[in-house]
């Protein structure tokens, strides 16, 4: 399902149709050095560069307080930078003569008038880029907002309500661009599932997709591209693959004591887990002649992968974490 | 809502054919005004504060007709029984026009969509007059038709002592104390804290500027051009001397223009949380 689908490339193809190649990579979202600093010598954002390119889901990610929703605040004009750059298609955000018609936006569900009905929210949003009223509608069954529930004010929403509205107002304008900040946050499983197959086709259809979470699997399972942020600084940035690759390999042997043994005599960098697996940097290859060498049973050797993320998280963010090191 | 969550309905991204098509234009102005508009009466408190207008000018007419001597149905009275309720009631939208965004948070909706927070403000405040001069008009059809059915159950003949000049001054003086509100929904961005300070300015700040005012001379002599307060009531008499138009400049130079100014500079660089 990856963004080379022949539905993806048959959407795509127009898009480079009579337009100069500069003009096409710039189709995407470009941060440059991006420095936010607040009185007291706090920086919250320091030195932040990255893309978010065309027909992919690239990733922000990050602990709490790491600096994503400032960054994204930023982007939008809502926060002004005290340097650098963010440009969508190579013009700021201030500068779309109606940014609601090339990026969709959804920085906090719950910023929103409580007395107001959903309905009444997407209309506002309607009436202010100038699209016609029947968009509303379509914008509520997209996101499967009954009538019943289009006509509650904001106030009784579920937070998953609320993100369901947020998305739909994002879509109003018929972006090419969107930026969400923890969509996923108080979805259930089938609304996370919902939301990911959404912006998934989303992505596949020419679409250029940034959106940050600190649930690690979320955006494990829906990125293309990751950005990893934390206390301020870019830590890590790349296609999810060649960051996975990178990620290591978690063995685990019926002896996990005598493998660890084995591996650091090896000489590899490890990090033994209280659950008996062992985590290293090293080729499961590698990994594998150690065992043999030893006569060790091994019990499990892979790339890391689902757990791989998260290890890649902790550590590179591992200085920056309020909880210390967590690993 | 929690499981029957799978549509089949798909959210195209605009491609560059179709963008290039539709030629996005920058946003008007008058659409800006237009959706303000509709916010101020979108939400149910927002719906009563505008109904407010409606229903406290009939009851002030009907107060009149009930409690007031016949010799005292003209409508100066009708108006200045409508008037009061509408001063208070004008800057309290003033105020809630701009704090709602904050207070409310809904600003990061607003100013997402249209990135030039002077443009947003610029459309409250063109549709916050446009309410303050519509309500002082519908006052003057409630006050029109007290006097006509005042006076006609009392039996006498219609006063009215109201001219065309008058009036205007009065939609001049509602409207300069509803852009006071305006200005410290601005300055001070929280609903709560704004209308406090709007009641400390209008009801505990005169008594004492006129203590003050009563005791030392200096001050006496100064008053005129430094109490906005002061400032204002010749309007709602309806006689402004020239020097009562300067007396007016200078103070709301003071207390409007100033503060607005730099509430304007605060919040076109603050963030928006």
């Amino acid at each position: 399902m990856g963004s080379g689908s022949p539905q993806g490339q048959a959407r795509v193809a127009p898009r480079c149709v009579g337009r100069s190649i500069a003009a096409t990579m710039l189709s995407m979202i470009t941060v440059e050095s991006l420095t936010k600093t607040y009185g007291r010598g706090m920086t919250a954002v320091d030195d932040v560069s990255f893309t978010a390119a065309t027909g992919r889901v690239t990733g922000f990610l990050g602990p709490n307080g790491a600096g994503k929703s400032t960054t994204m605040r930023i982007m939008v004009g809502l926060t002004p930078a005290t340097s650098g750059t963010a440009t969508v298609d190579g013009r700021r955000f201030t500068d779309l003569p109606n940014p609601g018609r090339d990026v969709g936006v959804l920085l906090d569900a719950s910023a929103q008038h409580a007395g107001r009905t959903g309905r009444e929210i997407l209309t506002l949003a309607q009436r202010t880029m100038g699209l016609p009223r029947t968009r509303v509608q379509e914008m509520l069954d997209l996101v499967s907002l009954t009538e019943d529930e289009a006509d509650r004010r904001v106030r009784n929403y579920s937070l998953g309500m609320r993100q369901r509205l947020g998305i739909g107002a994002a879509l109003l304008g018929d972006p090419h661009v969107l930026i969400l900040d923890e969509p996923a946050n108080g979805l259930d499983p089938a609304g996370i599932r919902w939301m990911r197959d959404l912006l998934r086709g989303y992505a596949d259809r020419g679409g250029t997709v940034l959106l940050s979470s600190h649930l690690l699997h979320e955006i494990e399972v829906i990125a293309d591209d990751l950005v990893v942020i934390g206390k301020g600084r870019i830590v890590a940035r790349g296609t999810k693959a060649d960051l996975l690759a990178a990620a290591g390999t978690v063995v685990r042997a019926r002896d996990s004591v005598a493998l660890a043994a084995a591996m650091e005599g090896a000489g590899l960098k490890i990090t033994a887990h209280a659950d008996g697996s062992v985590h290293t940097d090293a080729s499961s290859d590698r990994v594998g002649e150690i065992a043999l060498a030893r006569g060790l049973v091994l019990t499990e050797l892979r790339a890391a992968d689902g757990a791989g993320l998260e290890e890649m998280f902790l550590e590179l963010t591992a200085d920056t974490q309020r909880e210390g090191v967590a690993a | 809502m929690s499981t029957t969550v799978l549509t089949t309905a798909r959210p195209e991204p605009a491609t560059s054919e179709e963008r290039s098509r539709r030629a996005v234009g920058r946003i008007p102005l008058s659409r800006i005004v237009g959706v303000e508009l509709r916010k101020m009466f979108d939400t149910r408190s927002g719906f009563w504060l505008m109904a407010s207008i409606v229903i406290t000018s009939v009851l002030a007419t009907a107060a009149i007709i009930v409690f007031a001597p016949d010799d005292q149905l003209t409508f100066d009275n009708f108006a200045a029984a409508i008037g009061a309720p509408m001063t208070v009631i004008l800057p309290m939208i003033g105020i809630l026009a701009v704090t709602s965004e904050w207070s409310q948070r809904s600003g990061l909706t607003t100013f997402t969509l249209v990135p030039h927070r002077g443009r947003v403000l610029g459309a409250k405040l063109l549709a916050a007059i446009t309410v303050g001069v519509v309500a002082m008009f519908i006052a003057l059809g409630v006050g029109t038709l007290g006097t006509l059915v005042g006076s006609a159950i009392a039996g006498v003949d219609p006063v009215w002592n109201v001219s065309a000049m008058h009036f205007t001054l009065i939609v001049l003086g509602s409207v300069l104390g509803m852009l006071f509100g305006f200005m410290l929904g601005l300055v001070i961005r929280n609903s709560a804290g704004a209308i406090v300070t709007y009641f400390v300015y209008t009801l505990v700040l005169p008594p004492l500027l006129g203590l003050l005012a009563a005791n030392q001379r200096w001050f006496a002599d100064l008053q005129p051009s430094v109490d906005y307060n002061f400032a204002q009531r010749p309007l709602f008499d309806g006689n402004v001397s020239s020097q009562q138009w300067q007396h007016l400049a200078v103070a709301g130079a003071l207390w409007f223009l100033l503060p607005m100014a730099v509430g304007l500079r605060i919040v076109r660089r603050a963030e928006v949380k």
